[in-house]
């Protein structure tokens, strides 16, 4: 009996169309949009001006106070412009956008493919290291991992949990860095081991990705306090809290963070760049997006660098936007989780795992009716919460109901509105809810 | 029969009897004090219960006018002067005067001036709309028609005009309590001043872009191209985030700024229409 | 130009359940009890369903349409389960016009007053099935025996014990034997439990065949439309009363599996103490809801004035949902004790 969280979740049929295609090279765009705002927090404030020449992994934002951290340039080129640029929903957003000339890379970065085992490196030198690379956690949240590594001394830190799961159907972008960069991985596990004093490694992997399990497996015998955990397949198991649940057994108490109960998590593409930055001193500046859609006559996996607009993706993928005659919506991230995209100027952040475009059925939504009361919503929601009653009192608007209801607990997995018979915009309202919500809870 | 009769009526008076004495020591036990007058001071205020006061309900409002000592700050902006004056009188104490005020709609993006280049489906609410994208034109800073404000309003005095999809203002049923600037995910509603004969001028743009992006995008929006601020005699425009702000306070109603502005983002509400030798000042 | 860029907010995938197709499936997983109903009865059960649900589907449509001036919502089909449901519970041979005025009763009252699916406390095929049992109680509790001479004692537990018995329900015969003093032994012999799961005996259209409900049982099971909480606990708290009165007296009370098979308990605890809207909507609720109902059939079938109480504990309960609704929360994730 594989492992897997106890409380609701979701069977959406996988997609997974592009798991066998290896990891590419995505052509270098002719221009890359950098935003200055890719984490959670503060954005990066532009070291750069209109004219100057750059270097691929060149710093050209500078970490602000606080939580952020710093960017680089991806590319070689010409800073053609400081100004703010719109981002994926069309707002404006401090940005360095770069014209490609050539592809230069910073004479510091090891550009090799040799992967050295056994790295030397204290946990100071560790911590700076990170911070200065501009790592953040790529399964989508963008969360500054200097931020999310330090806790304070003695928080009794001891498990690192390695979120291989890719819950989320269409993408594979993860399962491809599993596979091809398997041994990355492990050694920066190993890495952050040293670091932060960890004593066990699990890196847990849904059970529809069972070369992947294998091979890490495999490779893992030569490591030690590494355990490959395989587990059913169910949606939102890459939630954090769901997988810490998953392989441990333990729930993360409401209100509270992985790290109060001992425990971390890190996506295996952050693993991957934490190793990239301490071995091949290497900023983050690309990252394997998965390009996919149905009908789509090119995808795959592909190593793209950050600030490639969208629009290029898409014509790459052999999808042309204005011979469209039905509607589509293009998804930056899963299907489940990811935003749809109203500028496809907009470019590739450090938290996009994957572009997905739904065609026709697969892009509307369906008509909404009334709730039927069949209790759906809350025997899905991962959360035990109550779905369509916070729905209802979001509407309301009564804030201090949907607080006592614990709306603050939603992860916004989107089970609720997946599984709704009455096709409700469940999680439309209750995001906003709850938004509303937490503003009210941490004034009191 | 009579004896089944007698016990009856007997029980139940007894039974009425212990009820009343139970209820009278309950309710000497929770008897709340309260000032008589709130209730006085509630049923002089218009009852809407709107919370344009800054109170929840007229009941709050009436207790904070009984219980501070003067009137400043706590006015009812849907009863206005003449129920202040009222209230004022009955509890011996000076009302604030100020200016009727309306909620005026600061952007004049229609579908025909401001494109739009995405189709959003989903809760027909601003706010959710706003917590998932900028809208559905490339301005991520106007109106986006979906009515949070008419919903928010207890008066029916704003309403989404369907053709132009933004909404509208009945200035005989404003009463400037200020819900729909709250409603407003885009802050694009502000109270200002009615003015004079209800004639009032103003931005009617909220685009804080420069001013090459929002011309790409809406042909009324505000570009901060400064020459409303030049040409203004009062100082009463200022330019900040690339969008003009004209200070209801300050603003002398000349309306040089109106055909000074190249994209005719600056709105004037109520005034005759202007004979072409007069164009000149004409100050109010 | 149309913009065919869509923007929504996540998720982007829906499930393939929708309102319509989950009351098609309940649909599917009555027809095969209406088979079994109509083999033993002949066509006349297939009408008064016909009747029954064409009576409600138009009575939605007009209240619908006419009354709330709404969007019409008949082709969610729920009128349609309604008037199957309300059919399954009279005896085949009601006249036609008592039948069309439990329907009336049944959407127009029992629904749509509330405003329509999803907002009735009372399951409403059963508010228009209690409204013609009190009405009418003479025909609504006479039931025609399977017309063939073969088929001896097939109301259960009659025939040859007293001649009255023909023309009641197998619950109901027991009930009056043991009233009259007729001794353990000879009911339990008169009682065929094959009989009891194929459809021979007395009683409602649609609560013939215990296999046959079962069979649509398992189907709602796999199509998940229903979970196994409610009927498991309805039917678990009946066999648990019934074997711990049975053990107690064994001459005055039938076993658990007498009482499972017979009456309304397999159709009640199957189709209609599910009803989403009148049911509790977590899995805890459901448990204390489907206790609630085992418990109160278990008392009126023993001790009370009928023979059988399926449809009356369901409505009680069904008062009781919005408390359960209000208190049994489901397990919340991370729960500080």
């Amino acid at each position: 009996m594989l492992k897997s969280f106890t409380i609701g979740g979701i069977h959406p049929s996988e997609n997974k169309l592009t798991a066998d295609k290896a990891i590419e090279n995505f052509p270098l765009p002719t221009k890359v949009v950098i935003q200055l705002n890719q984490n959670i927090g503060a954005p990066a404030q532009a070291v750069v001006k209109r004219g100057d020449k750059v270097l691929v992994g060149q710093l050209i934002g500078q970490s602000s106070n606080g939580l952020s951290c710093n960017i680089h340039s991806s590319v070689s080129g010409t800073v053609s412009s400081t100004d703010p640029v719109f981002d994926k929903g069309g707002r404006p957003v401090p940005a360095v956008t770069i014209t490609v000339e050539g592809d230069q890379w910073d004479p510091s970065i090891d550009v090799s493919d040799t992967i050295i085992r056994n790295i030397n490196i204290d946990s100071q030198e560790f911590f700076k290291r990170i911070s200065e690379k501009g790592i953040v956690g790529m399964g989508g949240a963008m969360f500054p991992t200097f931020n999310k590594l330090s806790f304070p001394k003695g928080s009794g830190v001891d498990t690192l949990i390695v979120n291989g799961v890719e819950c989320e159907p269409y993408l594979t972008a993860d399962h491809r860095v599993m596979l091809e960069h398997g041994e990355e991985i492990l050694i920066g596990t190993k890495l952050m081991q040293k670091a932060i004093g960890l004593k066990k490694i699990f890196i847990g992997i849904e059970e529809n990705k069972p070369d992947a399990i294998e091979h890490l497996t495999e490779l893992a015998k030569s490591y030690s306090d590494i355990e490959i955990v395989p587990l059913k397949l169910k949606y939102p198991q890459g939630g954090e809290k769901q997988l810490i649940e998953s392989i441990t057994g333990k729930q993360v108490p409401s209100g509270k963070l992985p790290s109060d109960i001992g425990v971390i998590v890190q996506n295996v593409s952050t693993v991957f760049a934490i190793y990239q930055a301490i071995q091949k001193n290497r900023p983050l500046i690309d990252r394997v997006v998965t390009i996919t859609g149905k009908r789509l006559p090119h995808t795959g996996n592909f190593l793209v660098r950050l600030g490639t607009p969208i629009i290029d993706i898409l014509n790459f993928a052999g999808f042309d936007a204005n011979s469209q005659t039905a509607p589509y919506k293009v998804v930056s991230g899963g299907p489940m989780m990811g935003a749809a995209i109203s500028n496809v100027e907009s470019a590739v952040l450090k938290g996009t795992s994957g572009v997905l475009v739904l065609e026709d059925n697969d892009a509307i939504r369906h008509k909404e009716l009334e709730c039927i009361k069949c209790g759906k919503c809350i025997a899905a929601c991962p959360m035990g919460l109550e779905p369509y009653l916070l729905f209802r009192l979001c509407e309301l608007k009564r804030y201090d109901d949907l607080i006592a209801n614990h709306i603050i607990d939603c992860i916004e997995c989107g089970c609720c509105t997946f599984t709704c018979p009455a096709a409700l915009p469940l999680l439309d309202q209750i995001r906003v809810g709850r938004a509303l919500a937490r503003k009210i809870a941490s004034k009191k | 029969m009579t004896d089944i009769l007698i016990y009856t009526i007997l029980t139940l008076v007894v039974l009425g009897v212990v009820a009343a004495i139970v209820l009278y020591f309950v309710a000497q036990k929770f008897k709340v004090e309260e000032d008589p007058r709130i209730d006085i001071v509630e049923g002089m205020l218009p009852g809407a219960n709107c919370g344009g006061c800054g109170y929840p309900g007229c009941r709050g409002l009436s207790e904070a006018l009984v219980k501070s000592d003067s009137m400043d700050g706590l006015r009812c902006p849907v009863g206005g002067d003449s129920t202040m004056q009222k209230i004022g009188d009955f509890l011996e104490k000076t009302p604030a005067k100020s200016e009727p005020m309306i909620a005026v709609v600061r952007c004049a993006g229609n579908c025909s001036v401001r494109p739009k280049t995405t189709l959003y489906l989903g809760v027909q609410s601003c706010a959710v709309e706003n917590a998932i994208f900028g809208g559905e034109s490339g301005c991520s800073f106007g109106c986006l028609g979906k009515g949070d404000c008419a919903n928010a309003c207890s008066f029916g005095a704003i309403k989404i005009n369907p053709e132009t999809e933004l909404p509208e203002v009945n200035p005989e049923l404003c009463t400037a309590c200020g819900a729909c600037v709250k409603a407003c995910p885009k802050n694009i509603i502000e109270i200002r001043k009615r003015g004079p004969k209800d004639r009032r001028v103003y931005v009617a743009c909220s685009n804080k872009d420069k001013g090459a992006i929002t011309r790409k995008v809406c042909s009324v929006g505000c570009i901060g191209c400064g020459k409303c601020v030049k040409t203004c005699p009062f100082e009463a425009i200022t330019l900040t985030n690339n969008l003009a702000y004209i200070d209801h306070n300050k603003c002398r109603l000349c309306r040089k700024c109106v055909a000074e502005c190249p994209v005719g983002a600056i709105q004037e509400i109520n005034f005759p229409e202007r004979k072409p030798a007069e164009t000149t000042a004409q100050i109010n | 130009m149309e913009n065919r860029l869509l923007v929504t907010s996540s998720p982007h995938l829906h499930g393939k359940d929708t309102t319509q197709r989950i009351m098609l499936d309940v649909i599917i997983a009555l027809i095969p009890s209406l088979i079994v109903s109509c083999a033993v009865f002949g066509i006349m059960p297939l009408t008064m369903t016909l009747v029954s649900v064409v009576t409600c589907v138009l009575v939605e449509w007009f209240v619908q349409r006419y009354l709330l001036k709404g969007q019409s919502t008949i082709n969610n089909l729920s009128a349609v389960v309604t008037g199957m449901l309300l059919a399954f519970n009279v005896p085949y041979d009601l006249p036609i016009w008592q039948l069309i005025l439990g329907a009336i009763i049944a959407i127009g009252v029992g629904k749509m007053t509330f405003g329509g699916l999803g907002r009735n406390p009372f399951n409403p095929a059963l508010v228009g099935r209690v409204f013609l049992l009190i009405s009418f109680p003479v025909t609504m509790t006479k039931f025609p025996l399977w017309q063939n001479s073969a088929a001896e004692g097939l109301s259960g537990a009659t025939s040859t014990a007293v001649d009255v018995f023909s023309g009641a329900t197998p619950l109901a015969a027991v009930k009056e034997a043991l009233k009259n003093n007729i001794p353990m032994e000879t009911i339990i012999d008169q009682v065929d439990y094959m009989n009891l799961l194929i459809g021979m005996k007395g009683g409602s259209l649609g609560e013939l065949a215990a296999l046959a409900l079962i069979l649509g049982g398992v189907y709602l099971l796999i199509r998940r439309v229903i979970t196994w909480h409610t009927p498991v606990a309805v039917l678990g708290s009946m066999a648990v009363m019934a074997l711990i009165l049975q053990l107690a007296n064994p001459q005055l009370y039938m076993g658990p599996l007498f009482h499972l098979l017979t009456g309304g308990a397999l159709l009640g605890a199957i189709f209609m103490a599910t009803d989403y809207s009148s049911s509790p909507m977590t899995h805890r609720g459901m448990l204390i809801y489907g206790v609630g109902i085992g418990v109160i059939t278990m008392l009126i079938r023993v001790w009370g004035a009928y023979p059988e109480g399926m449809s009356f504990a369901i409505l009680i309960m069904n008062a009781v949902t919005p408390l359960i609704n209000k208190y049994v929360k489901s397990r919340r994730f991370g729960a500080i004790k």
